[in-house]
């Protein structure tokens, strides 16, 4: 751990420590969540787990919170919605938890939300998507860096747009998280006076995807915007580079999912490049802050043991920090009550090890960190060149950029 | 969005990737096609194939398809346990055997892909070799070269097996145990240890049909699950055992895919698909090419 | 009335009761979220196991019903803010159109291929609800409920209560079923279905009547799911899970006897919830796998078959 935390915690350990000795024998704060295990989101569910699991480790080695131990009560919803208000209920009713974290992304988290909103419990969101826009729980905080809804969108096709583009392509995943992406970047393209030449949907089913391609590049678009789902995105990358999206194309990619983990990235290598998709922490100059460097010293060891993507950019840092929001709001304000925290993490800016938070209205971050990176120079089978900057450079959003778009597309994939 | 080069295009394309379905499905074609075992778990020894090839190549560099190859004896072997196992349990006590089979191979499929999970995690997988990841082009056609090894592989295979039941002595024996089991026991020969040895060879396929599967695209664990539906469709809709049908019937399926996917909403390929099983199904129960 | 049907009923007025009073004493929510899977499960194994069972077609598409059911109650909340009951009752009429429209589709097929034409109907149900962009598409829907009608003072409670209904209605029927004509009639089409035919068994009828019936309960059974999760998406709702626990957990009880099903869900039901909040990992999955398979092996008549070959006399209560 660095310096900062260290002391941090030292003065936590002194400050409690007049009470410490009674305290001790108290019982541990209890955080409650489910978690995918297994399943479709098993992968990401994993990786972010262990984040959390870094982050419990951590406190409790400083002396926990308000001196009691902090101790996860996880169970696997299987990446199924129809499991967790189940597992909700039995962590709000049997186990008696203190906090609720959310579980990775928004299928197994929407069930959830009415029944934390009536019990009024703060939610710790986990990278689910505009999950709270129809529900509108004042005490939700989703630990993601999407921020505003058109955020994503606007970055990506704003970078095709300075680029010279004026029509787009868009792909999409028939999936939740996909489908939810790319019925905002309509929006956006039309706002932006953006002309949509192809518009397709594929089932979660599809095997083989260079017909598909075909079409599209029979389209001639100049933006090419993916919304893609972990399968797919490694066939469909083989498939553009095989069939070829044509010379019209200044940016590719957008919203791939699957090409933030290290086996996908590992696999593809050089097919990666030129690329432009969305992540959410890169080892890229701009993005360490305090505690970042300890952070991905520990993961990366303890990854191995874990079996969970060696690199762990894309989720593991948000289940750290997501505990380190928690740990701010409790030391602060010395109390568990739901409202008092709720209180201190709307009105506050937390630092964390992904950056300085701040949370809007409805829960999500104020201003979107969503990042867009091209990659470049990747060289097949190697893991560990994913590790140094410069293999994929952020382009968006302006205040973490680390370099300019290399366009067209085919230019920049050699 | 229609023009002729789309259309050419994607029939093209699309009767590559119906010989690949064929290659997927032509053990099935026999295990369940020909010996009526509703081998569900089919799709599960598929994805379990992929894995081995994937471990292979991984670890000894080995080319994808020697991989598969080398696969075959050990999947011969599984083959002959699972059928074993599924007649002492199942046919030999008769009744009650199509509902309680159909179970016992769910039950099997689930377990591969949890034995899957623990031993590889969740993450997908892909394999190496000089020919994934480039195309071929014909004019102003572009054909992926992984595609052309499938079709290729895929011909061959089909067309030994088809050779192999029709002209030698064991296809032949194989046939005769479909037709008339009580026949072939009164000649004095063993219609369960025929059984056995053509499970095997269903399974055994499935080696080279891994192989394909994971040059074609990325392997996960619950695969299966999506090819449960296309594999069943095609030795349906081929007639049952029939391997000059699962060849036909692969690429219309291919085919029929592929059209909607490039020329309509793609999002209705599945869709399209099974209705065409349905209506098979319906009108001619027996398949295209039916016994 | 006989003897028989007098305990019946005795019994299920005792369920429900005891039910009532567990929803309005009990304050603690989580046995009432989890029983109601329990239930759920139970009433949709007694359903399948109709058809499944008696008649001996293994419907895998368990799933297609109980979506059609799930998204026939999004689509009236979202239109016409109907009311649960009502919810319920058109899932069902959807249901049995569906299990009529399976029934005209597979009229002449057996064995697996009437199995394989009921995955292709889900997928291709799926497809449309996947397209259907109304009620959510593929991005999915949350719902919100109405508030909560008296006795109740939760919503879970209500439908746990709902849900239990469920199970005596659907248990009542299968027995009404597995005690009169039908059920013998069916029992000859599972024997030997053209020899049934031949003796004047009307056999296109009757396997009519047990797709309807079953389409109709699987599809009621979907319809408070969504107001349970109070959100839907295509892939959760169809999901094959449904067919494969369903599958296993009447194969498990057996088929014979009303009895089987309702205990392998029971079983299946809880030993899943239970794994779900302790062990939480792939081995949960595992379980599911090796249960069956050992059932299927070892207790070829589930455990009904077991309790059976340990007491002649429960065998005689049939």
């Amino acid at each position: 751990m660095d310096r900062r935390t260290l002391l941090g915690g030292a003065m936590a350990v002194a400050a409690l420590g007049m009470t410490s000795a009674s305290r001790a024998d108290e019982p541990p704060i209890r955080i409650g969540m489910s978690m995918p295990q297994t399943g479709g989101l098993a992968a990401g569910g994993k990786a972010s787990l262990l984040g959390i699991e870094i982050w419990r480790d951590d406190v409790n080695a400083r002396g926990g919170l308000l001196g009691r131990k902090v101790e996860l009560v996880v169970y696997d919803d299987k990446s199924s919605a129809s499991e967790t208000p189940a597992i909700y209920a039995k962590l709000l009713d049997v186990d008696k938890v203190d906090l609720l974290f959310a579980p990775y992304a928004t299928v197994p988290t929407a069930p959830i939300m009415p029944l934390v909103k009536q019990r009024g419990m703060l939610l710790m969101g986990n990278f689910s998507f505009q999950v709270n826009s129809k529900i509108h729980h004042d005490m939700w905080f989703n630990n993601a860096p999407w921020g505003p809804a058109d955020a994503w969108a606007r970055g990506f096709l704003g970078l095709g747009q300075k680029a010279g583009g004026k029509t787009v392509a868009m792909l999409s995943a028939d999936q939740e998280f996909a489908q939810n992406l790319i019925t905002t970047a309509r929006d956006v393209a039309k706002k932006m006076d953006l002309s949509v030449v192809f518009d397709q949907t594929y089932p979660p089913s599809t095997a083989e995807f260079s017909s598909i391609i075909r079409a599209l590049n029979a389209a001639k678009p100049d933006i090419v915007y993916v919304a893609s789902y972990p399968p797919d995105s490694a066939a469909i990358l083989r498939a553009v580079n095989e069939i070829g999206v044509g010379d019209n194309v200044k940016i590719f990619g957008g919203a791939m999912v699957g090409l933030q983990f290290a086996g996908v990235m590992e696999n593809l290598g050089s097919l990666l490049n030129g690329v432009v998709n969305y992540n959410s922490w890169l080892p890229e100059p701009s993005m360490y802050f305090d505690g970042t460097k300890a952070f991905f010293e520990t993961y990366s060891k303890r990854a191995v043991e874990a079996k969970v993507d060696p690199l762990g950019y894309y989720l593991p840092p948000y289940g750290f920090a997501m505990g380190q929001l928690i740990e701010q709001a409790v030391t602060a304000t010395k109390s568990l009550d739901q409202k008092t925290l709720a209180k201190y993490l709307r009105e506050h800016v937390h630092k964390t090890i992904v950056g300085s938070i701040e949370f809007a209205e409805d829960g999500e971050w104020k201003e979107t960190a969503t990042l867009e990176a091209q990659f470049r120079g990747v060289k097949d089978k190697n893991l560990d060149q994913f590790r140094s900057s410069g293999k994929q450079v952020i382009l968006f959003p302006e205040r973490l950029k680390t370099g300019e778009l290399i366009t067209p597309f085919e230019a920049a994939r050699n | 969005m229609f023009s002729w080069d789309l259309l050419r295009d994607a029939v093209v394309l699309g009767m590559l990737l119906g010989c690949f379905y064929a290659a997927v499905s032509v053990g099935l074609s026999i295990s369940f096609g020909l010996l009526d075992v509703p081998q569900v778990a089919h799709p599960a020894f598929l994805v379990l194939a992929s894995y081995g090839v994937y471990l292979l190549n991984d670890l000894y560099d080995l080319d994808p398809l020697i991989a598969g190859f080398l696969l075959t004896p050990v999947f011969f072997l599984l083959g002959l346990v699972t059928y074993r196992l599924y007649y002492e349990t199942f046919e030999r006590r008769g009744s009650e055997a199509g509902v309680r089979g159909i179970a016992f191979f769910f039950g099997v499929a689930f377990i591969i892909e949890v034995l899957i999970i623990l031993w590889f995690g969740v993450d997908q997988r892909s394999v190496t070799a000089h020919y994934i990841g480039k195309a071929w082009r014909f004019g102003g056609l572009r054909i992926p070269l992984r595609q052309l090894v499938a079709f290729g592989v895929a011909i061959a295979l089909t067309g030994l097996l088809s050779i192999y039941l029709s002209q030698t002595f064991m296809g032949r024996a194989i046939r005769a145990v479909v037709q008339d089991e009580e026949g072939l026991r009164l000649m004095g020969a063993n219609p369960v240890k025929i059984k056995q040895f053509a499970f095997g060879i269903a399974t055994a396929v499935l080696g080279i049909a891994g192989a394909l599967l994971i040059i074609v695209a990325p392997v996960e664990p619950t695969l299966d699950r999506v090819y449960i539906g296309r594999t069943f469709c095609v030795v349906v809709m081929a007639g049952l055992g029939s391997i000059t049908g699962t060849l036909v019937a692969a690429i219309i399926l291919g085919v029929a895919e592929t059209i909607v996917l490039t020329l309509f909403g793609a999002s209705w390929a599945p869709a399209v698909s099974f209705a065409m099983l349905l209506g098979i199904l319906a009108v001619r129960p027996q398949g295209l090419l039916g016994r | 009335m006989r003897r028989s049907d007098i305990a019946f009923w005795t019994g299920a007025a005792l369920f429900l009761l005891a039910v009532l009073l567990a929803s309005l004493l009990l304050r603690n929510e989580y046995p009432f979220f989890a029983g109601y899977v329990i239930l759920q499960f139970i009433v949709l194994a007694v359903a399948w196991s109709i058809l499944g069972g008696a008649a001996g077609y293994v419907n895998f598409g368990t799933n297609a019903f109980f979506g059609a059911g799930v998204y026939t109650a999004v689509f009236l909340t979202k239109a016409f803010g109907a009311p649960l009951l009502v919810q319920i009752a058109v899932a069902a009429a959807v249901g049995s159109l569906l299990g009529f429209a399976v029934g005209l589709l597979t009229l002449r097929m057996q064995g697996i291929f009437f199995s394989i034409a009921t995955i292709a109907l889900a997928i291709i149900i799926e497809t449309t609800v996947m397209n259907w962009r109304y009620v959510g598409g593929a991005a999915g829907i949350q719902l919100q409920r109405p508030p909560v009608t008296a006795p109740f003072d939760s919503y879970v409670k209500m439908l746990f209560f709902v849900q239990a209904l469920l199970v005596v209605v659907s248990v009542a029927i299968t027995r009404y079923i597995q005690h009169s004509w039908i059920g013998r009639g069916l029992q000859a089409l599972k024997d030997d279905e053209l020899a049934a035919e031949c003796t004047g068994v009307p056999t296109l009828r009757l396997k009519m009547l047990a797709c309807v019936l079953s389409g109709a309960l699987l599809a009621a059974a979907g319809a408070p799911a969504a107001m349970y999760l109070q959100y839907a998406d295509p892939s959760s709702a169809f999901n094959l899970n449904y067919s494969v626990s369903v599958l296993a957990m009447a194969l498990i009880g057996g088929t014979a006897h009303w009895i089987g099903p309702v205990l392998g869900a029971i079983l299946l039901g809880s030993t899943q919830q239970v794994l779900a909040v302790t062990i939480s990992s792939e081995v949960n999955v595992l379980v599911l796998g090796i249960m069956l398979v050992l059932f299927v092996v070892g207790a070829p008549k589930g455990l009904i078959g077991l309790f059976r070959s340990f007491s002649p006399r429960t065998g005689a209560r049939k």
